[in-house]
């Protein structure tokens, strides 16, 4: 008798019924993500219907809810770049040094300590980081430099650092423990010492992943809304002096979608040019990750 | 039980000197109360079964146990009349005289020029490091093959070259003894048989205290050879009575294959 071999109805049903399950959710976040862009594509292009794109890129004023209205997008997104940049120079050399000490110095037992407290500080709302920057960091600001505005970006940088810490110590350190204990057994055996061993051949090795988690910190930085929409101020202002008041480009959304904007005015056009525009800086700096990693990882053997 | 095993050690005494060594993990007695003399300029093999405690021992002779949390030493290993466990001695001193050679070839991520001269380097070499890192790539056998593109990635490199590459590193420091851990265990036989040749040049200059799991290699490269087993050193002396005329019942069992 031949063996019987045919598809077997019983087992083969549930096989296509959960096949298509996984494939729907699957395209559901692709699809939302679709529509999205969709959405941010069409208003956006029904602005530049409006405003030319070299007004919105190169106008030094934002006032779309004026009389006389402008839309150069410039102060909103030297606002963005000003926050994260202040909050890279807090957050990036705090994070790797962190990073450093959790990997190749902390026993186990300090490391049972400060890791669960750097992720108490990831889970804390950012809510809560604004009215700390209001609260805490612009008095202290005040009493050291009185001049500094009640709503100012240095406070603001200030937080928005402190929160972007822990996204750059976890990942910087996954980059470092990733590194072959053998390289820093053939460095040591040369008479390294751990400062050497950790600074000339574990960091160099694993930069790649340091330099990726640098960028992803920074992204979320440009990214960050609450605490920049309470302690930063809701000017958008061209300025380099950090103790004044800005507006950055997620700020102006809040701003722009608490208030009477009626659907399809320019000014409710301005929020998708505006949330394009950060789109395409978050996406730029992904891909730019991602490249980095892909570019420069180190091959171990 | 603790056995000293009397070598002729020549005029300039010996490299080092064991005494009484043990090594512990946690609960486990991974190396126990070895004594032995390594003498100056000349091959020592440690041989033996696998866990036998070789490579721990050899890891006791430049502090590199010292990374491992759990490990404890007891005993002590003179190095020209110091004991490498006093408490006033700094590992990473001790380091930059006895160098190391791992299992599987581990250049750094960098240039063929920078893995050679990283250890110069970081011990604050003044000098000519252009010359330094030629003459230990050509005291490595390298010299040849990568004259011309010092600059390329180490990991460009065959296996074989990679072994040879960790060789000139560990020589540019100038090392007095140098410990090789089955430096051609990861190696196939054409690139086996050149660190072997190499080794056998490197031994008119320096001390190398060599594990290897291959006894025709023990017998091929060392002028002494210690079979532990167990944690325990079972025999110790000249390379040829070893192989050829064992004291011990165990190492003529295992030098003869019938275990291990």
């Amino acid at each position: 008798m031949a063996p019987d071999l045919t598809y077997k109805r019983s087992r083969n049903v549930p096989e296509q019924v959960i096949g298509g399950v996984l494939f729907l959710c699957a395209a559901a976040s692709t699809l939302v993500t679709l529509g999205v862009v969709a959405v941010l594509l069409r208003e956006t292009i029904a602005f530049f219907g409006e405003v030319t794109v070299v007004e919105f890129v190169t106008g030094t004023r934002w006032e779309p809810m004026f009389q006389e209205k402008h839309f150069g997008v410039l102060p909103l997104l030297a606002g963005s770049v000003q926050v994260a940049a202040c909050a890279a120079v807090i957050a990036l050399p705090v994070g790797l040094l962190t990073a450093i000490f959790l990997s190749e110095y902390a026993g186990p037992r300090v490391q049972g300590i400060l890791k669960p407290l750097l992720e108490i500080l990831a889970g804390i709302p950012t809510v809560v980081y604004g009215y700390f920057a209001l609260t805490f960091v612009t008095p202290l600001l005040r009493t050291v430099f009185p001049s500094t505005d009640v709503f100012n970006a240095a406070s603001a940088s200030v937080v928005v650092g402190i929160m972007i810490i822990p996204t750059v110590a976890s990942l910087s350190e996954d980059a470092l423990r990733a590194v072959p204990q053998a390289l820093r057994e053939g460095a040591y055996g040369l008479g390294a010492t751990k400062l050497e061993v950790s600074t000339r051949v574990v960091v160099p090795a694993a930069l790649s992943g340091i330099i990726a988690s640098f960028i992803l910190a920074i992204s979320r930085a440009i990214g960050e809304t609450m605490a920049v929409v309470i302690a930063a101020g809701n000017l958008p202002n061209l300025t380099l002096n950090p103790l004044e008041s800005i507006q950055t480009m997620t700020a102006y959304i809040v701003q722009a979608s608490l208030g009477d904007t009626p659907q399809g005015t320019i000014v409710y056009r301005t929020l998708f040019a505006v949330g394009m525009t950060l789109f395409l800086i978050t996406l730029a700096m992904n891909i730019l990750s991602q490249w980095v990693l892909a570019r420069f990882r180190e091959e171990y053997q | 039980m603790s056995t000293t095993y009397d070598i002729a050690i020549g005029s300039e005494g010996p490299a080092l000197e064991v005494r009484d060594l043990s090594v512990f993990y946690g609960e486990t007695k991974a190396v126990d109360s070895v004594s032995l003399s390594v003498p100056e300029r000349g091959v020592v093999a440690l041989i033996g079964p696998s866990g036998c405690g070789k490579t721990t021992l050899l890891r006791c002779f430049n502090r590199m146990n010292d990374l491992i949390k759990a490990a404890r030493v007891d005993g002590a290993v003179e190095f020209g009349g110091v004991d490498l466990y006093d408490a006033s001695v700094d590992p990473v001193e001790v380091r930059r005289r006895i160098g190391m050679v791992f299992q599987k070839p581990n250049p750094f991520p960098k240039s063929i020029y920078d893995n050679v001269a990283f250890g110069p380097r970081i011990n604050g070499f003044q000098g000519d490091l252009d010359a330094l890192v030629e003459e230990s790539l050509r005291q490595a056998a390298l010299w040849d093959e990568v004259s011309d593109r010092l600059g390329d990635s180490a990991y460009a490199l065959s296996g074989g070259q990679q072994q040879r590459l960790c060789i000139a590193r560990t020589l540019a420091v100038k090392p007095q003894i140098v410990l090789m851990d089955e430096p051609a265990s990861a190696l196939d036989p054409i690139a086996t048989q050149r660190i072997e040749e190499l080794i056998y040049e490197l031994k008119k200059q320096y001390t190398i205290v060599i594990v290897t799991h291959n006894m025709q290699q023990a017998a091929r490269i060392s002028d002494y050879t210690a079979f532990l087993y167990m944690g325990k050193l079972i025999e110790y002396g000249p390379t040829d009575a070893i192989f050829t005329n064992p004291r011990e019942e165990r190492t003529e069992a295992y030098v003869t294959g019938r275990f291990g």
